[in-house]
C-alpha cells in the first residue's frame, strides 16, 4: 500500500452520518476516505484491511428494530463474503489485532457494545459486557450535553484535551448498562470510561436530567477498550466540526474549529505515526 | 410449524414502554392499576432446526444483558391479566421484517414463500381490574383495531398464548369483473358509491359515454376486450380523476361574486377557468419575468416538487405534502407513511435528490379537549402522540434531519388534524453532463418498480381521501410506513443515478403504478405493463388492487434495454428488490396485461384530459363577528402570562427534541438558540455542502384564525409570516420561492355542503391573496398541493376545519456565518420595532384569550413590507444585527418576551416610542402590546452599530423603542407613562415552558 492514511466510514441499512463522518475524517488529516455501501464489502470490493480508521457512525441500523444495532451485530457475525472463504467479522477481527483504530458513533456504539468490541476485556472482542438501552425519559432526545473526558483513559482519540468538549447526543437507546457490578468496575478502574455527561465546566459528572440524557450508571457516556484504540460513545463528534455547529455561536465567541474535531485528528495523527 | 420466542426484560430492569402505558391508563382512562410489564414476541412461521432457533432468540432477538428469552413456553407470571396485541393479516410489521432477515443470516438460507416472522407485544397487569376494565385498555389505548389485534387472558385460566399466525391466506384467482354501465343514473351512482370510487355521476357518464363509443368498442374487440369497461379500468379512472390526483376543484371554472356582486355593473363578478392557471400559475410566470434574468426557478408544477437553483453546482427541490386522512385514522401509520411518502417526492423530482432536511407543520385540537367526541374520532391526544410518534420515527430513522415546524392549535382540527410533512433535495446541476431537472423516456424504455412489494395496504387511498371521514372509511386506507426499506432503496437508486442507469424517475404514492405509470405514460405515449410480474406481499390480489395498491416505499422507473442488466444486478447487490413490468410506448394507450389477457385499455388522452371542468359556484358574504369591548387596564402582565402559555404560543420543545434536527452535520440556525438553548427560532439555516458556507433557509406561516374573518387576510399574513422568519435569520430576497398547501373543509354545493358556495369565495379571496403578495415579494411558487376534503360529517355532526394555507419558502443566505438569532445578546443594547402598529387585533390570540374573534384582522402592505425587510437584509450582510425576532402570534409583548428570556437579560420597552399606522384614536396599550399587524420585527443592535443601522434602514418606518437590560425583567411603559407589564424573565420563561412540558 502506499504511504497515505485511510479511513473508512461504512454506510448501508439505515446508517445516516456517513457524510458528515467522512468529512470529519477530512478535516481530521486522513489522506483518504471512503464511504463503503455493507454491500461493497459483502462483496468483496472494499476491503477493511486497505484502511488503518474504521468509523462505525450514527443512524438506525435495520430501524434498531430488534433493539439499537441488534440486527447489524447479528449481520457482522453471519454475513460471508463473496469471494473470500471468509466472514466480515474476520476482517474485522484482523484490523483490530493489527492493531488499528475503531470509532463507535450512537448506533456505531451501540453495535460495538452489542457485539462485545467494547468493553472487549482481554481481547474478548465477542462476549458482551454491557449494553445500551432506553432512556430514562423514554424519548429520543436531540439535546447538547458536557462531556468531562478522563485524562487518564488510554483512548488515543482524546488526547491533549484538557477538561472536556461539549456535543449533541440524538437517540432513544443511549443508557448505558453493564452486565455486573465487576463490568462497571473494571471499565471504572481501568479508565476506560473516557466520556462522562457532566455539568457545565465539566466540573462533574452528573446523573441528573437532562445534563444526563438517558440515566447511564456512572453517567457514562463512552468507552473505550484497554488499548485505547477502540472507542465507542453516544454523542456525536462528527456533528460538531465547525463553530456554525454549536447551538450558540451567534452569542458566544467560539474556536473556528469545533470540539468534535480533535478525536479525529488524535486517530490521523496514531494512524500517521503508528500504522503506515 | 409456528414458534413463539418471547423476550422478556430481567428483574430489575425498567420497563420503559410498562411504565408510559401504565400513565396513560390513569391519564385517560381513570383507571388504577398496580404495575404494567411487557413482553415482546416472535412468531417464527417457519422450517428451522432446533438449534437455529435457538441462535435466533439468544443472539438478535435477546439483548442478553437486560432480557431473558424462553422458546415455546410462556415467560409471564405474577399478573392479574396479560393482553397480547399484534398486527392483523398484512399490516407491514417492519420488525418482523429485520427479524426474518437476521434468521435468514444466521441459517445462510432464504425463507420460503409464506413462511415469515410475526411480532406482537405482551402487556402483563397486576391491579384490581375486572375483565372489561382490560378490554377497554386494550380497545382504546393498546390497540388499535383498524389494524391490530388482541386476545386477553386471566391469570387463573393461563397456561400460555397458542401461537397465532397472522398470514394473509387468499389463492390468486386473478379476478377481473366486468361492470355494466348501461344503467340508469342511480345505479351509476351507486356503482360509485359501494366501490369508494369518488366518481360524481357526470364523471360516470363521461365513462359511460366513452364505453358506448363504436370506434372504443371496436378497438377493445380486437383485444379480447368487451364494451364494458372492467374492473381494473374503472379503478385506473377513479384514481385518475379522484381530487386528490387531479385537482379537479382546483382546475374547475368558478363563478364568483363578491359582497357588491348583485348590485348593478360595477359590482364584482367574475368567471374564473381554473384557480392554478389563474392565480398559481399565472404568479411564477409573471414573478419569473420580472426577475429577468436572475430567475432562479429551474422546474416548476411539472414534477413531483419544485426545483430551483442552489448556484452553479447544485440545485435545490422542495415539496410540502398533507397526510391528514390516514392521520386521522392511524395516527402513528398515517403520519409515518406522511413523512416517509413526502420524501419520495424530491427523491423522484428530476433524475433523482439526496434529501437534506425535513419540516413539520400539525394543526390539531387541543390535547387536552374535554368534551365529548363523535364515535370513530379519536381523543386529539390520541392524534397528537402518534403523529409525533410516527414523524419521528419515520424522520429520524431516515437520516433526514427535521429543521423548522409549528404546532397550530383549534377545536375544528378534532375533525380532522392537518399533517403537513416537507422535505428537500439537493442534487447537482448536472447528471453525466445533462440538467439533472430534466427526464425522459423513450418508446421502449422498460418500465421497473423498486422497492417495498405490493399488498392491500393503502387501496383506495386517493379516492378516500376525496371523501369526508366518515364511521365507515376503509380499513385498507392506511398504511405503515418502512424507513429501512426506503433507506436502501435510495442508496441504491443514488447510485444508479450517477451511473445514468435510468432515464427517468418518479414515486410510487397515491394511486400506486396506476397514478405512477400512468403519469409516465403521458410522457412518451403510452404502455404496456403486465400485472402478473408485480412482486406481491402474500398472493390473493387481483389485478385492480395490485394496480391501484398504495403499499409503501416503491419508485418507478424507466430504464433502456441497454442499462437493465447492469440496474438490475446493482439492486441485487444492494438488497433491493427490483422488477421489470413491461415496457414503455407511443401507441396511445395505457395498455394493462395479467399474463397474456388484456385488463385494461384506455387511451391515455381519454384518462389524462378527458374531463371537463367542474362548474363551482362562490359567493362573499364578509362574516360580521361581535366586536368586543377591551377596557383598558393597568397591567397586562397577567394577560401576557396567559399568552405564553396558550397552547398556540408556547414552547414545543417537549416534541421538538425529539426530533433529529443535527444529522447530516449542517444545522446552522436550530429550532432552539440562546443562552439556554432553548429560545424558539424563527426559521432554520442549514448547511446542505460542508465544505461551502452558502445556506439553505427555510421558514413558513400558518394563520388559520384569520379565516374567520377573511381568507384574503389568512393568506396575505400566512405569506408574509413566511417571508419575515426567512428574512429574520439572513435570508435573501434576491433567491425565495414559495409552496403553497391548501388544506380547506369541502367547498362544493351539495347536500352535504350547503354552504359550499361561502367555502368556495373563501378559496378564491386565499387565491386572490397568494396572487397579489407573492407578485410583489417576488416569491415564485415552485410546487403545492391541496387536500380539500378536511371534514368530518357522521349523518348528524359535521365538524370543518377552518381553511388553512401553510405558505412555505426556500431560500438562500450568501454567508451562513452572517445568520441571525431570535435571543438578545447583550445589555445596553437598543431595541427597535421595524413597521407600524395598528389597532389590528382582529383574529388575534389575544381575542382568542378573551373568547372573540372580532373583524379588524391585520392587514399585509407587502410593498412598503418589502422595501423593509431588503433594508434590514443589507444591515444584516453589514454585520450590524445583534438579534431579530419577527413579531406573530401575541404581538410585541410575546416577541419581547421570547427575545429577552431566550438571551437571559431583560428588556425594557415605551409604547409611546411605536409607530403607529391607522387612526390615532384607536391607539392604545393593548394594540400595542398584543395586535398582530403584519411584516414587523423585534430587532436589537449594539450601541455602537447604532447609526450604521438605521442609517441602513434610510426611509423605512422603525423606532427605537426600548433597551436590553442587565436586570431580568420584561418592564413595558404604557402609553400614559405607568408600567403596563412587569415580570421577571424567569417567571415568563416558565409560563412559555409549562404548558406542553410533559407531553
Amino acid at each position: 500500500m502506499t504511504r497515505k492514511t485511510r479511513a473508512i466510514v461504512i454506510t448501508g441499512n439505515g446508517t445516516n452520518c456517513e457524510t458528515e463522518a467522512a468529512h470529519a475524517c477530512r478535516l481530521g488529516g486522513f489522506d483518504e476516505t471512503v464511504i463503503a455501501h455493507i454491500s461493497d464489502l459483502l462483496a468483496g470490493d472494499v476491503r477493511l484491511d486497505d484502511f488503518h480508521f474504521l468509523n462505525l457512525t450514527g443512524g438506525f441500523l435495520d430501524g434498531d428494530d430488534l433493539g439499537s444495532a441488534k440486527a447489524q451485530a447479528n449481520r457482522f457475525q453471519y454475513a460471508k463474503v463473496d469471494e473470500l472463504s471468509e466472514h466480515l467479522l474476520d476482517q474485522l477481527l484482523r484490523f483490530i489485532n493489527v492493531g488499528k483504530l475503531i470509532l463507535g458513533v450512537c448506533n456505531g456504539f451501540q453495535l460495538m457494545v452489542k457485539m462485545g468490541l467494547l468493553p472487549g476485556f482481554d481481547g474478548n472482542y465477542l462476549r458482551q459486557e454491557a449494553t445500551l438501552t432506553f432512556n430514562d425519559c423514554g424519548r429520543f432526545q436531540d439535546r447538547w450535553v458536557y462531556l468531562k473526558v478522563d485524562p487518564a483513559s488510554p483512548a488515543v482519540f482524546t488526547k491533549g484535551i484538557k477538561r472536556g468538549i461539549y456535543l449533541p447526543i440524538r437517540h432513544g437507546e443511549g443508557k448505558f448498562v453493564t452486565m455486573t457490578e465487576a463490568t462497571l468496575a473494571r471499565i471504572e478502574q481501568g479508565n476506560l470510561a473516557v466520556f462522562k455527561y457532566s455539568t457545565p465546566g465539566y466540573a462533574a459528572p452528573t446523573m441528573e436530567f437532562p445534563l444526563n440524557p438517558n440515566g447511564s450508571v456512572n453517567a457514562i457516556a463512552g468507552i473505550c477498550n484497554e488499548s485505547g484504540r477502540l472507542m465507542g460513545l453516544m454523542p456525536h463528534p462528527e456533528a460538531f466540526t465547525h463553530y456554525t455547529n454549536h447551538p450558540r455561536w451567534t452569542r458566544e465567541s467560539l474556536p473556528e474549529e469545533g470540539d468534535g474535531l480533535v478525536l479525529f485528528r488524535n486517530a490521523a495523527m496514531y494512524a500517521r505515526n503508528n500504522l503506515l | 410449524m409456528a414458534y413463539r420466542i418471547e423476550i422478556a426484560l430481567r428483574a430489575g430492569i425498567r420497563d420503559a414502554r410498562g411504565e408510559r402505558v401504565k400513565r396513560e391508563i390513569e391519564h385517560f382512562l381513570h383507571l388504577s392499576v398496580e404495575d404494567v410489564r411487557s413482553i415482546d414476541v416472535y412468531t417464527v412461521d417457519a422450517e428451522l432446526a432446533p438449534d437455529e432457533l435457538e441462535k435466533a432468540a439468544a443472539g438478535p432477538f435477546c439483548d442478553p444483558v437486560i432480557q431473558t428469552y424462553a422458546i415455546d413456553r410462556p415467560s409471564a407470571r405474577e399478573f392479574d391479566f396479560l393482553v397480547e396485541v399484534g398486527f392483523r393479516p398484512g399490516v407491514t410489521d417492519n420488525v418482523g421484517r429485520t427479524a426474518r432477515e437476521a434468521v435468514e443470516y444466521i441459517t445462510g438460507r432464504p425463507f420460503q414463500p409464506g413462511e415469515g416472522v410475526y411480532t406482537s407485544v405482551q402487556y402483563l397487569f397486576t391491579g384490581r381490574l375486572a375483565r372489561p376494565d382490560v378490554e377497554r385498555i386494550a380497545t382504546e389505548l393498546l390497540c388499535n383495531t383498524l389494524i391490530q389485534r388482541f386476545q386477553v387472558f386471566d391469570h387463573a385460566a393461563f397456561s400460555g398464548v397458542p401461537a397465532y399466525v397472522p398470514k394473509v391466506t387468499g389463492e390468486t384467482r386473478a379476478q377481473v369483473r366486468e361492470i355494466d354501465l348501461d344503467c340508469s343514473d342511480e345505479e351509476l351512482v351507486q356503482i360509485s358509491r359501494d366501490g369508494v370510487l369518488a366518481l360524481t355521476l357526470a364523471e360516470m357518464k363521461i365513462i359511460q359515454a366513452h364505453f358506448r363509443d363504436p370506434k372504443v368498442i371496436a378497438g377493445r374487440k380486437q383485444l379480447g376486450l368487451e364494451d364494458r369497461p372492467t374492473d381494473v379500468e374503472l379503478e385506473a379512472l377513479a384514481q385518475t380523476w379522484s381530487e386528490h390526483c387531479k385537482h379537479k376543484i382546483f382546475a374547475g371554472t368558478v363563478h364568483y361574486e363578491d359582497e357588491h356582486g348583485d348590485e348593478d355593473e360595477h359590482g364584482n363578478r367574475q368567471e374564473i377557468h381554473s384557480l392554478f392557471k389563474s392565480f398559481i400559475q399565472r404568479t411564477t410566470k409573471e414573478v419569473r419575468q420580472k426577475l429577468g434574468k436572475n430567475d432562479f426557478c429551474l422546474s416548476v408544477f411539472k414534477d413531483n416538487a419544485g426545483v430551483i437553483r442552489f448556484n452553479d453546482d447544485w440545485s435545490l427541490v422542495f415539496k410540502v405534502e398533507t397526510h391528514n386522512s390516514p392521520s386521522a385514522l392511524d395516527p402513528y401509520g398515517g403520519a409515518l407513511t406522511g413523512i416517509v411518502g413526502v420524501n419520495r417526492d424530491p427523491f423522484g423530482t428530476g433524475k433523482g435528490a439526496r434529501l437534506v432536511f425535513n419540516t413539520d407543520v400539525f394543526c390539531f385540537a387541543s390535547p387536552f379537549y374535554a368534551k365529548p367526541l363523535p364515535k370513530r374520532l379519536l381523543h386529539p391526544r390520541r392524534i397528537y402522540e402518534g403523529v409525533v410518534e410516527g414523524v419521528e420515527h419515520g424522520g429520524n430513522k431516515s437520516g433526514i434531519p427535521t429543521v423548522n415546524g409549528s404546532l397550530v392549535f383549534d377545536e375544528r382540527f378534532a375533525g380532522k388534524p392537518l399533517v403537513f410533512c416537507g422535505t428537500a433535495g439537493i442534487m447537482p446541476a448536472e447528471i453525466n453532463g445533462e440538467p439533472s431537472y430534466v427526464k425522459y423516456i423513450n418508446p421502449g424504455d422498460l418500465i421497473v418498480m423498486t422497492g417495498g412489494r405490493i399488498g392491500k395496504d393503502g387501496i383506495h387511498g386517493a379516492t378516500f381521501s376525496s371523501e369526508e371521514l366518515s364511521e365507515s372509511s376503509p380499513v385498507s386506507a392506511v398504511q405503515i410506513g418502512d424507513p429501512i426499506t426506503q433507506r436502501r432503496m435510495t442508496d441504491f437508486l443514488l447510485r444508479a443515478r450517477d451511473r445514468g442507469l435510468y432515464n427517468f424517475i418518479t414515486d410510487n404514492g397515491a394511486g400506486g403504478l396506476s397514478s405512477s405509470i400512468g403519469e409516465m405514460s403521458q410522457e412518451c405515449g403510452g404502455c404496456r405493463l403486465d400485472l402478473s410480474r408485480a412482486p406481491l406481499k402474500y398472493p390473493g390480489l387481483d389485478p385492480w388492487e395490485i394496480l391501484i395498491s398504495e403499499a409503501q416505499e416503491r419508485m418507478s422507473l424507466a430504464v433502456p434495454p441497454a442499462k437493465i442488466d447492469e440496474f438490475m444486478a446493482l439492486a441485487k447487490r444492494m438488497g433491493v428488490e427490483a422488477t421489470v413490468l413491461g415496457e414503455f410506448t407511443d401507441t396511445g394507450y395505457f395498455h394493462i396485461l395479467y399474463g397474456e389477457r388484456s385488463v385494461a385499455y384506455l387511451p391515455v388522452e381519454f384518462m389524462h384530459e378527458g374531463l371537463p371542468p367542474m362548474e363551482l359556484p362562490a359567493k362573499w358574504i364578509p362574516p360580521r363577528h361581535p366586536e368586543p369591548v377591551v377596557g383598558a387596564k393597568q397591567d397586562y402582565t397577567a394577560d401576557l402570562l396567559a399568552l405564553l402559555s396558550s397552547l398556540n404560543i408556547c414552547s414545543k420543545e417537549s416534541v421538538v427534541r425529539r426530533y433529529d434536527h443535527e444529522v447530516q452535520g449542517g444545522s446552522v440556525v436550530k429550532p432552539f438558540t440562546g443562552v439556554a438553548n432553548d429560545g424558539p427560532s424563527d426559521a432554520a439555516v442549514v448547511r446542505p455542502i460542508l465544505d461551502s458556507f452558502e445556506g439553505v433557509v427555510v421558514a413558513h406561516g400558518i394563520c388559520p384564525r384569520y379565516s374567520d374573518i377573511d381568507t384574503y387576510h389568512m393568506t396575505a399574513n400566512a405569506i408574509d409570516e413566511a417571508l419575515r422568519n426567512y428574512v429574520a435569520v439572513g435570508g435573501s430576497l434576491g433567491l425565495v420561492a414559495g409552496l403553497d398547501n391548501f388544506c380547506w373543509c369541502d367547498p362544493v354545493l351539495s347536500e352535504k355542503t350547503p354552504d359550499g358556495p361561502y367555502k368556495m369565495a373563501q378559496l378564491v379571496r386565499s387565491n386572490q391573496a397568494l396572487y397579489d403578495v407573492c407578485l410583489a415579494y417576488s416569491i415564485p411558487l415552485i410546487s403545492g398541493k391541496d387536500s380539500m376534503k378536511n371534514d368530518f360529517y357522521d349523518g348528524t355532526t359535521k365538524i370543518s376545519i377552518p381553511p388553512t394555507l401553510l405558505f412555505s419558502v426556500i431560500g438562500k443566505i450568501e454567508d451562513l456565518r452572517k445568520a441571525v438569532t431570535m435571543d438578545v445578546k447583550r445589555s445596553g443594547d437598543i431595541v427597535y420595532l421595524l413597521g407600524d402598529t395598528g389597532n389590528e387585533l382582529g383574529g388575534s390570540e389575544y381575542f382568542a384569550l378573551k373568547g372573540a374573534v372580532g373583524n379588524r384582522v391585520p392587514v399585509v402592505d407587502p410593498a412598503t413590507a418589502y422595501n423593509r425587510y431588503q433594508a434590514y437584509h443589507c444591515a444584516v450582510m453589514s454585520g450590524l444585527v445583534a438579534s431579530c425576532h419577527d413579531l406573530s402570534d401575541g404581538g410585541l409583548a410575546v416577541a419581547a418576551a421570547e427575545s429577552a428570556f431566550a438571551g437571559g437579560f431583560g428588556i425594557r420597552l415605551d409604547l409611546a416610542l411605536l409607530s403607529w399606522k391607522g387612526d390615532m384614536a384607536d391607539k392604545n396599550d393593548v394594540a400595542l402590546l398584543f395586535s398582530e399587524s403584519a411584516s414587523r420585527l423585534l430587532v436589537t443592535v449594539h450601541i455602537d452599530k447604532q447609526k450604521e443601522f438605521e442609517e441602513a434602514m434610510g426611509s423605512t418606518s422603525f423606532a427605537a423603542i426600548g433597551v436590553v437590560t442587565e436586570e431580568p425583567l420584561v418592564t413595558i411603559t404604557g402609553l400614559d407613562g405607568s408600567m403596563v407589564i412587569k415580570a421577571g424573565v424567569a417567571e415568563l420563561k416558565d409560563a412559555w415552558q409549562e404548558t406542553l412540558r410533559e407531553l
